[in-house]
């Protein structure tokens, strides 16, 4: 039973670490991305941090908001394609060779990076880049063992 | 300038009297070999051995692609397959093809239909033929292969594509006939003038050009581009493969081979005939065919029938070019497509509802689709590559099952416009 609890602390002290990413499809015509920010300002939804991948077809546009639940429902209702996934927001060092260092680590463990992008904003001394990786506790873990900090969703949202 | 002379001029009554003739004995051959049809000349109350005139072949009912490919494979064959020497296959509405089968004297028919054809195009046995035309189930190609062999020209059984090949073999074999699809036709135009090649300098005179339609419009350009006379021929697998009708030198039409086939237009709402004049589908039955005999069939393609003297001397009923269809099929790039195959495609992929819209385009001359699929949040990931996978896995799925690749494009939910009733599934922005 000890065992098992232990595993459940762990478990919810991993899932505290994931920041919910809000994942949009986006056509390549004029005037989508404009539509997406209209419907958060309306909610009163404040975008953290942003990036696109395009194609010459599409793009996806993914977002880190200070409410993804409501920026779900409000983005689903007016009629767009979103999902939502579990990312981590890691504090990079301000410095030459800052993300070079969290690479490093996560490559020790063979941990694939989808993609990542900065924050719109920074905390002290440290830049925040959002991570999408295939094995997202295995990186929370080896990060925190190496004392890299890790911001929390409620940390992220209120940034 | 004919093939088979005493069939091609034979007087409007003598014609009629072989045709009924003929009439009587597929309808025989089908009652004693095929049960689909024989229920269905028992429940019209025909016996084949009462058949007076060719009226009474109205009362049996239209034969629908459905009916073949319920009894797919071989279901309609009116052979035993030791009689039976070829099959072909054309795609059908679903997953299934249409299956249709040749015996030898099948086979020697169709080879002297297209050797008329040959000839109504002037065509001589010094000609040689360079055949485009895909080879394979389709029957395009083994089509006029068989036929240019029968008529004795030179067959160069090149196929379609590789285009770079087609000009060299053009240019050191010197074809003096084309035979190929008209879009492909206009293709090779093209890479010829970009290739700096004169066209004057090759020895093509004549284009035998089919399986899709094509307008006046696109003849002009062919013969101004490639220096030739271009001729129309018509045909389905259903019912033959090319040569089921052609144009003469009069180009007023296309000869349909009726000591061959009984052709008649009927309206598209009641499926009543229609006099000559008028246009409706165009629906033929085959008079000589032994293993795949066909009563009634509805090609779905429009067309009006012209019994007038032609100045060729033929006496055969001439049938206008085909304009366009009554079912929702399109012919890309010679390929019959079906937006229901598109469906099952995307229903495969776990799409429980899809929408989507096929877009056919015409670059330069070859056609080009696009299949417009909105994404979902099933299909939807936050990963790039996910998403370009999916693509080409849909792309290889429909090239398999179609035979023609196709761009899929991912669509915004709710951005396909929708109608009451059926939903729009085609934009067809091709001008031919």
């Amino acid at each position: 039973m000890r065992t098992s609890k232990t595993i459940e602390g762990l478990v919810e002290g991993e899932n505290r670490m994931k920041v919910k990413q809000i994942s949009v499809f986006l056509e390549n015509k004029s005037g989508r991305l404009a539509q997406v920010t209209q419907v958060l300002g309306q909610q009163n939804i404040n975008i953290r941090a942003l990036s696109i991948a395009d194609t010459t077809d599409f793009g996806i546009l993914r977002l880190i908001v200070n409410d993804p639940d409501s920026a779900y429902q409000a983005l689903k209702e007016a009629g767009f394609t979103v999902s939502t996934t579990d990312v981590i927001a890691v504090e990079v060092g301000d410095e030459p060779g800052g993300l070079a260092r969290v690479l490093e680590l996560l490559q020790q463990k063979s941990i694939n990076i989808e993609y990542l992008y900065a924050f719109l904003q920074k905390a002290a001394n440290a830049a925040l880049v959002v991570f999408r990786v295939e094995q997202i506790d295995e990186a929370i873990d080896v990060l925190q063992k190496n004392n890299v900090n890790i911001l929390g969703g409620n940390q992220v949202y209120t940034l | 300038m004919y093939w088979q002379e005493e069939y091609e001029t034979m007087t409007r009554d003598k014609l009629e009297e072989l045709q009924l003739q003929r009439l009587q004995q597929t309808l025989q051959r089908v009652y004693d070999n095929v049960p689909f049809y024989r229920q269905s000349l028992d429940e019209a109350g025909i016996s084949p051995g009462d058949v007076k005139s060719l009226a009474d072949l109205q009362k049996m009912p239209i034969t629908v692609k459905k009916d073949l490919r319920d009894n797919y494979p071989f279901g309609l064959f009116a052979a035993p397959m030791e009689k039976v020497v070829r099959v072909h296959a054309s795609s059908g509405t679903t997953g299934k093809p249409i299956v249709v089968g040749y015996t030898k004297n099948d086979i020697n028919n169709w080879a002297d239909l297209v050797s008329r054809a040959i000839r109504m195009t002037g065509g001589t046995n010094k000609d040689i033929v360079q055949v485009g035309f895909g080879y394979g189930l389709f029957t395009g190609g083994l089509g006029l292969h068989f036929g240019t062999e029968h008529f004795g020209a030179t067959v160069v059984p090149i196929s379609g594509g590789n285009t770079a090949r087609q000009l060299m073999l053009m240019q050191d074999f010197g074809a003096t006939i084309l035979a190929c699809t008209p879009s492909y036709a206009l293709y090779l135009a093209e890479e010829i003038q970009n290739a700096g090649i004169d066209p004057q300098s090759l020895n093509l005179k004549i284009g035998i050009f089919g399986a899709e339609p094509w307008s006046e419009r696109m003849r002009d350009q062919l013969e101004s581009k490639l220096n030739i006379k271009a001729f129309d021929i018509y045909g389905l697998s259903e019912v033959l493969g090319p040569g089921v009708s052609a144009e003469c030198s009069e180009k007023k039409g296309l000869h349909i081979f009726e000591d061959h086939f009984i052709a008649e237009i009927v309206d598209p709402e009641t499926g009543k005939p229609l006099p000559y004049g008028q246009p409706g589908e165009l629906v033929i039955t085959s008079l000589t065919k032994e293993a795949f005999p066909i009563i009634r069939y509805n090609t779905r393609d429009i067309s009006v029938l012209n019994v007038e003297p032609c100045g060729c001397g033929r006496t055969h009923v001439r049938m206008q070019r085909v304009t366009g269809r009554t079912d929702d099929m399109l012919i890309i790039r010679g390929v019959n497509v079906f937006p229901s195959q598109i469906e099952s495609v995307l229903l495969e992929f776990g799409d429980a509802e899809p929408h989507y819209l096929l877009v056919v385009d015409r670059k330069g001359s070859l056609d080009n689709l696009e299949i417009w699929v909105e994404l979902n949040e099933r299909f939807f990931s936050d990963k790039v590559r996910a998403l370009e996978d999916l693509e080409n896995k849909m792309r290889a799925r429909i090239l398999s099952v179609l035979g023609i690749s196709a761009r899929i494009k991912f669509v915004e939910p709710r951005t396909i416009p929708r109608s009451e009733g059926k939903a729009k599934r085609v934009v067809d922005k091709r001008e031919i």
